[in-house]
């Protein structure tokens, strides 16, 4: 019993409910949904549908790290929200800097 | 809920008196998984931005709009949503002390996961009766090491889940199967935000 009570106070706000995470379900189902339909008939310009649904990604992002990792609860100090960032920084420096280089790799 | 409460209890006894430090040593473990995530990110990363330059490479042989099944794809995706859920309700039947509330909803993740990867394994095996291998040029290279990294990812997660359904049965929730079942849940959302993204890149972009 002193195990459950331990959890009751040292974790209280560490991992959500039921309605955080049923909200978080209904906003990644839609999240999904949005660019699925937007794509498969065509509704938007080709520019338009890539920045929209790299949007909605990166929102479904935010999602399920709020909703179901709970980055928000984390105690100070935030080493796991920092470490997160940092990856993310080099994530975006491969990934655009990888397609920046090549788009003005023309030979001769 | 007895019977995990006496198990607990149990454990407590060999050493009760250290039970604070035992706790800061799991959270240390908890910020361990998550060094390993990011490393994930960055490897992960690194085979989007391959893809990406690859993205049009297709030597003159098929191309993605001409090969990709949308209805699978579609299928795949809610059903990694789904599981990511269920892993999440598995976590809050863990802080309730329902062990069998926990092993169920894992059982019901660990099922999900097994109908994602027989969805991927079949679309793979449809691409290579059709023609499509890793070797056919660069894009279907880039395209099989990305989608089949993601896959790898959670086969691996599978058989980890497996293997803490035994482990909780066995020893029930304590303080460090809770801490691995917290580990697990993490993997899982994480693999599924790796799935919206290739989702939305290899296939949507792909099918544009």
């Amino acid at each position: 019993m002193s195990n459950h009570d331990h959890n009751a106070h040292g974790d209280a706000n560490a991992h959500g409910s039921m309605k955080s995470y049923i909200i978080g379900f209904v906003l990644s189902i839609v999240l999904t949904i949005l660019p699925l339909v937007i794509v498969l008939n065509d509704l938007m310009s080709k520019t338009a549908t890539i920045i929209f649904i790299l949007i909605m990604a990166a929102l479904q992002f935010v999602v399920q790290l709020f909703f179901f990792m709970h980055i928000r609860d984390e105690k100070k100090p935030r080493f796991n929200m920092i470490a997160l960032i940092f990856g993310l920084v080099i994530l975006l420096t491969v990934v655009a800097g990888s397609i920046w280089i090549m788009a003005y790799n023309v030979v001769g | 809920m007895a019977h995990t409460a006496t198990s607990s209890h149990d454990k407590g006894h060999g050493h009760g008196h250290d039970g604070h430090d035992h706790h800061d040593h799991e959270s240390i473990k908890v910020f361990g998984f998550w060094l390993f995530l990011i490393t994930d990110v960055i490897l992960f990363g690194t085979l989007f931005a391959t893809f990406a330059v690859l993205r049009l490479s297709t030597d003159g042989g098929p191309t993605p709009d001409e090969m990709f099944k949308m209805p699978g794809v579609i299928a795949e995706t809610f059903i990694l949503l789904t599981s990511s859920f269920t892993s999440g309700i598995a976590v809050l039947q863990m802080h309730k002390g329902n062990k069998k509330g926990l092993i169920g909803w894992l059982a019901v993740t660990a099922l999900l996961g097994a109908s994602f990867i027989f969805l991927e394994v079949y679309e793979f095996i449809e691409l290579v009766h059709e023609g499509v291998t890793i070797g056919t040029s660069a894009y279907w290279s880039a395209f099989f090491t990305l989608v089949g990294t993601h896959g790898l990812h959670v086969s691996v997660g599978l058989i980890w889940m497996v293997g803490l359904m035994i482990q909780l049965a066995r020893r029930g929730i304590t303080p460090v199967t809770q801490r691995k079942v917290n580990i697990i849940s993490l993997y899982w959302h994480f693999l599924d935000v790796v799935w919206i993204f290739v989702l939305t890149v290899v296939y949507l972009m792909g099918v544009m």
